[in-house]
């Protein structure tokens, strides 16, 4: 079950746009995320969920408005602080986005050498999530020789690997059937239960149906009135 | 450091091809440049050792007094460029010539007298490497009174000396041709290798890693690059001095000279030019693709 939220504000957003030329992606959104947080993005294709994430991680800047990250103002930040921005989120990206040509334990590897751990701690980091996810004897294997679902995990595991404050999964089960978007759900919201606060973009209604969680709907890059309890 | 290592090793084998093609075509300008500076270096040695043997002929006027001698080899020693002046008498002079014509003495038969003149054969201090000090010293030695002529060999050394130069400049300007050619060689193998690798780069970038962490291990690669295709040229060079070395005829040289090959300091150096070529190109590459 989804653990209380702490009231304190993680991430906040203060009348954010972002415009692709004369197309409006999102329209003045003002949101607060609190910690330790399960939280739906919802809404049809084209709504502008993704935008919504990858505006939080800097993935795109905003053309407008504020957004605060754990005390960090988006609009602020140098170019250098930008990799100490992403190291506090971990990411699922809606394609996996796995590098074909490492290896799984390379692949979930990368964000703890990025972060400068010694090679001890990273080996032993990585045995012990790909056993969270069910990968510990496909380290080696190459990404494409993986079903979508084990991508999935491994996609699940590099994000988790860090510890990250924030999990932001971008259509995380969209690709995939049932049975392996039951597993993908179950490791997230494990991870929420360890204090994370979690948010995912989604337009699986059946999915945030069995899921405890705040729904925020968009609808034309606009954020529509939410209800006021956390269930959808 | 061990671990950026492993990574632009790990690089260069995945870009297996790209990396031979660069790896060979530094090692073909450094081959190329290298050989420029290594006949140059030779050829400098043989001229210095040619100059060191240098005798200034000092022919002096028929009408020259006998009496004149010494106040002219005192005036000649005191020249700084001079180490020592011989007197030579006309029959001294005559001796010699009949010396070294001795098997066609016939030809000074028909001489009713002495055509020579006295001289002075003026050897140079070993300090004198410049040839330019030689034509001054010649010159100098000219305006002394009672000297007719001044002959110092400088024709064909005045000419072997230009050719030097000419080799000097065109060594230079390879030297700088080839360092830019390997910088933009390099720099286009490591657009080549983002090119292909863009997608990871920036899976990198979202997952936290620093630019340091990205740029690191291409910058090692193209020094790496550098380094190895320095000295597969260099080798190169060596085993074609090696070999020409042995077909030289000793007789054509003088004794004291061999055919060396450059010492272990500018080794080093050409090495250090080839890795800093390829670090510059790394650089340049990652300027352009690599702006975030």
């Amino acid at each position: 079950m989804m653990a209380p939220p702490d009231q304190q504000a993680i991430i906040r957003l203060f009348g954010v746009h972002r415009r692709y030329g004369a197309l409006n992606a999102l329209t003045d959104i003002g949101l607060d995320i609190f910690q330790n947080e399960f939280v739906f993005i919802t809404g049809p294709s084209g709504a502008g969920k993704s935008t919504l994430l990858k505006l939080l991680y800097l993935g795109e800047p905003a053309s407008e408005g504020q957004i605060l990250v754990d005390g960090l103002n988006l609009a602020r930040i140098s170019r250098k602080r930008i990799p100490d921005l992403r190291r506090r989120f971990g990411i699922i990206f809606q394609n996996y986005r796995l590098i074909p040509t490492r290896t799984v334990f390379a692949n979930v590897s990368l964000v703890l050498e990025a972060m400068g751990q010694k090679e001890h701690l990273i080996r032993k980091k990585v045995h012990s999530v790909l056993r969270t996810v069910g990968l510990e004897d496909r380290d080696s294997a190459l990404p494409l020789t993986l079903s979508g679902g084990e991508q999935q995990r491994v996609a699940v595991a590099r994000a988790i690997v860090g510890n990250p404050q924030i999990l932001l999964a971008d259509e995380p089960t969209g690709s995939l059937d049932p049975s392996s978007a039951g597993v993908i759900m179950a490791l997230l919201q494990r991870y929420h239960r360890r204090g994370a606060t979690v948010i995912i973009a989604t337009h699986d209604h059946e999915m945030i149906g069995r899921t405890r969680g705040r729904v925020i709907r968009l609808e034309h890059g606009r954020l529509l009135p939410q209800p006021t309890a956390d269930t959808p | 450091m061990n671990r950026i290592l492993k990574r632009a090793l790990a690089d260069i084998r995945d870009n297996g091809f790209l990396n031979a093609i660069t790896v060979a075509t530094i090692a073909l300008a450094i081959l190329i440049s290298s050989a420029f500076g290594l006949f140059f270096i030779n050829a400098s040695r043989l001229m210095t050792l040619w100059q060191q043997g240098v005798r200034v002929m000092v022919y002096l006027q028929p009408e020259f007094a006998d009496a004149a001698v010494e106040d002219l080899r005192s005036r000649l020693e005191k020249l700084p460029a001079v180490g020592k002046a011989v007197f030579i008498s006309k029959d001294d002079g005559m001796a010699r010539l009949k010396k070294q014509l001795k098997h066609q003495l016939s030809l000074l038969s028909n001489l009713k007298a002495n055509p020579l003149p006295h001289a002075f054969e003026v050897q140079l201090r070993p300090a004198v490497r410049d040839w330019e000090e030689v034509a001054d010293l010649a010159a100098a030695i000219q305006k002394l009174a009672g000297v007719a002529e001044v002959e110092y060999g400088q024709g064909w050394l005045d000419r072997f000396a230009a050719i030097l130069r000419l080799f000097k400049l065109a060594g230079f300007g390879m030297c700088a041709l080839f360092f830019i050619a390997t910088v933009f060689i390099v720099a286009n193998t490591t657009r080549l290798v983002l090119y292909s690798r863009r997608e990871e780069i920036e899976i990198m970038r979202l997952v936290g890693a620093s630019e340091g962490f990205i740029r690191m291990p291409l910058y090692l690669e193209g020094i790496l690059q550098g380094a190895i295709g320095g000295a597969a040229g260099l080798a190169g060079l060596l085993a074609g001095h090696l070999y020409l070395s042995a077909q030289i005829d000793p007789g054509l040289l003088p004794s004291q000279f061999e055919v060396r090959f450059f010492p272990p300091a500018l080794i080093a150096a050409i090495l250090g030019g080839s890795m800093l070529a390829g670090c510059l190109g790394s650089l340049l590459s990652l300027r352009q693709q690599l702006k975030t």
